[in-house]
C-alpha cells in the first residue's frame, strides 16, 4: 500500500469521502439529537472521543485478533469506550445526558465507528488509524453541525441557547418556524447538504440506473 | 389491561415510528429500500429479533443488573450492587448471541425462513433500531408485559415504513430528479416526507 500522508487522511472524509453524504454511515444515532447544538455538539465530542480511541485501539491489537472473532473484539472495544462516555456525561453533564438520553449508547451501532475498525484500523499501524479515525468524526461532525445549526437558529431562534433572532412571541420580529424542530427536517436538511455538496463536486452524483428517453411525439413516430 | 397494551403498540408502530420518528435503522433502511421484495424480508427478520430482544433484555435488566436485583442469589453481598453501568455491554452482547442463536435455529427448522432472510440475520445485529428499543425499553421503564408489546410494536412500525419507502423508491425510477438530489438526496427528501405524514398520526389517542 502506498504511504497515507497524514492531512489526507484526516482531511479527505470531511468532504472528499463523508461518511454521512457519501457513504451513508452513521445517520442511525445522529439525526435526532441535533435540534439544539449543545446536544450537537456534546454528540460530535463523544462520536470523536470514541472514534480516534476505537481505531487507535483496534489497530494496536490487530494483529493478534483472531480473524474469526474480530467483530465481537471490535465491538467491545467501541462499548468501553462509549461506557466511559456515557459515566462521564452522567456524572458531569447530567442535564445534557438526559436530553441525549438512548443516543450516547447507540454510538455503539453507530456504523462509522464499526466501518472505519474494519476497513482502515485493521490495516494500518495505530497512529495513522486514529487520525483517520478522527477525520471521520469530523466529517460526521461538519454535516451534524450543519444540520444543528439551521435547526436550532430557525427553530428557536438561537444558538447555543443564545438569542440571535427575537421571538415574536416575546415581543420580537421573528416567528419561529416550528417545523424546524420536528424529526422531518433533519431529512430535507441533509437532502439539502448532499445537493449542495453535488453541486460543487458532480464527480460524487449518482449514475442514473437507466435513461429516461426524450418524449417521441405521435408525428414523429410515424 | 388489554387497553393500554393496544394503546402502546398503536404508539410504537405510528407515533413513535423508529424510523421515521427516532432516526433509528437508518443506514440499513436506506441501504436495504431498493426493492419491496428485500424490504420485506428485512422487516420481518427485524420483527422478529426485536419481540424477542427486548422482553429477554428487560429480564436481564430486572434479574441481574438493576439496583438490588441480584438479592435472589442469597449472597449477602450482593445485595445492593448496581450494575446499570454494564448495561450497554449487556444489550448488545446478548443481541449479537440471539441473532446468532436465532440463525441457528431457523437454519436447522425452518430452512424456508432462513433462507428467506438470507445475508439480513446477521446484519440486523449493528442496527440501531435493536439496541435503540432496548434502551428505550430501559429508560421507560416498562415492565415485561410491556416490553413484549413495545419491541413487537416497534418491529412492526419499523418494517412498516421500509416496505413504504421501497415501494415509492420503485416507482422514483421513472422520475426525472434534479441532478444533485439523483439517489441518497431525493430518497432522504422522500423519507422528510414520510416522516411528515406518519407526524399525523401523533393525535391518535385510544
Amino acid at each position: 500500500m502506498a504511504k497515507l500522508k497524514t492531512k489526507d487522511v484526516m482531511l479527505a472524509p470531511v468532504f472528499a469521502n463523508n461518511p454521512i453524504a457519501l457513504q451513508i454511515l452513521g445517520i442511525c444515532s445522529a439525526l435526532a439529537i441535533t435540534t439544539k447544538m449543545s446536544t450537537t455538539v456534546t454528540m460530535c465530542l463523544a462520536v470523536i472521543f470514541v472514534m480516534t480511541l476505537s481505531n487507535f485501539f483496534v489497530s494496536l491489537i490487530r494483529n493478534i485478533i483472531p480473524s474469526n472473532i474480530r467483530i465481537i473484539v471490535q465491538m467491545t472495544i467501541i462499548t468501553t469506550l462509549v461506557i466511559v462516555v456515557d459515566q462521564f456525561l452522567q456524572a458531569f453533564a447530567f442535564q445534557l445526558s438526559r436530553e441525549l438520553s438512548v443516543f450516547v449508547g447507540l454510538i455503539i451501532t453507530n456504523c462509522i465507528v464499526l466501518g472505519r475498525a474494519e476497513a482502515f484500523a485493521m490495516q494500518n499501524p495505530p497512529l495513522i488509524s486514529a487520525v483517520d479515525g478522527f477525520g471521520n468524526a469530523l466529517g460526521y461532525s461538519v454535516v451534524l453541525l450543519f444540520v444543528g445549526f439551521a435547526r436550532e437558529l430557525f427553530g428557536s431562534g438561537s444558538v447555543f441557547g443564545i438569542e440571535v433572532f427575537a421571538l415574536s412571541t416575546e415581543g420580537g420580529w421573528y416567528v419561529a418556524n416550528g417545523l424546524m424542530l420536528l424529526p422531518p427536517s433533519a431529512f430535507f436538511l441533509i437532502a439539502a447538504f448532499i445537493w449542495v455538496l453535488r453541486t460543487f463536486r458532480t464527480e460524487q452524483v449518482e449514475t442514473e440506473e437507466f435513461e429516461i428517453k426524450p418524449n417521441t411525439r405521435v408525428s414523429a413516430a410515424f | 389491561m388489554l387497553e393500554e397494551y393496544l394503546s402502546l403498540f398503536v404508539r410504537a408502530v405510528f407515533v413513535e415510528n423508529m424510523a421515521l420518528a427516532f432516526f433509528l435503522g437508518m443506514c440499513t433502511f436506506l441501504a436495504i429500500s431498493k426493492k419491496v421484495e428485500t424490504a420485506l424480508g428485512l422487516g420481518i427478520a427485524v420483527v422478529v429479533v426485536l419481540t424477542i430482544t427486548v422482553p429477554i433484555n428487560n429480564l436481564v435488566l430486572n434479574n441481574f443488573l438493576d439496583e438490588g436485583a441480584l438479592a435472589w442469589t442469597g449472597i449477602a453481598a450482593l445485595e445492593n450492587v448496581d450494575l446499570r453501568f454494564l448495561g450497554l455491554m449487556c444489550y448488545i452482547g446478548l443481541i449479537a448471541a440471539l441473532v446468532q442463536i436465532l440463525e441457528m435455529v431457523l437454519d436447522k427448522h425452518v430452512p424456508s425462513l432462513y433462507n428467506a432472510l438470507g445475508v439480513f440475520l446477521p446484519l440486523i445485529t449493528v442496527n440501531c433500531a435493536i439496541l435503540g428499543a432496548s434502551l428505550f425499553m430501559v429508560e421507560r421503564n416498562y415492565d415485561f408485559g410491556e416490553s413484549v408489546v413495545f419491541g413487537f410494536g416497534s418491529g412492526v412500525g419499523w418494517a412498516l415504513a421500509l416496505v413504504l419507502l421501497a415501494g415509492i423508491r420503485e416507482k422514483l425510477k421513472y422520475s426525472d430528479v434534479p441532478h444533485g438530489l439523483r439517489g441518497l438526496g431525493i430518497v432522504f427528501t422522500i423519507t422528510g416526507l414520510m416522516s411528515l405524514g406518519f407526524m399525523s398520526f401523533a393525535g391518535v389517542q385510544l
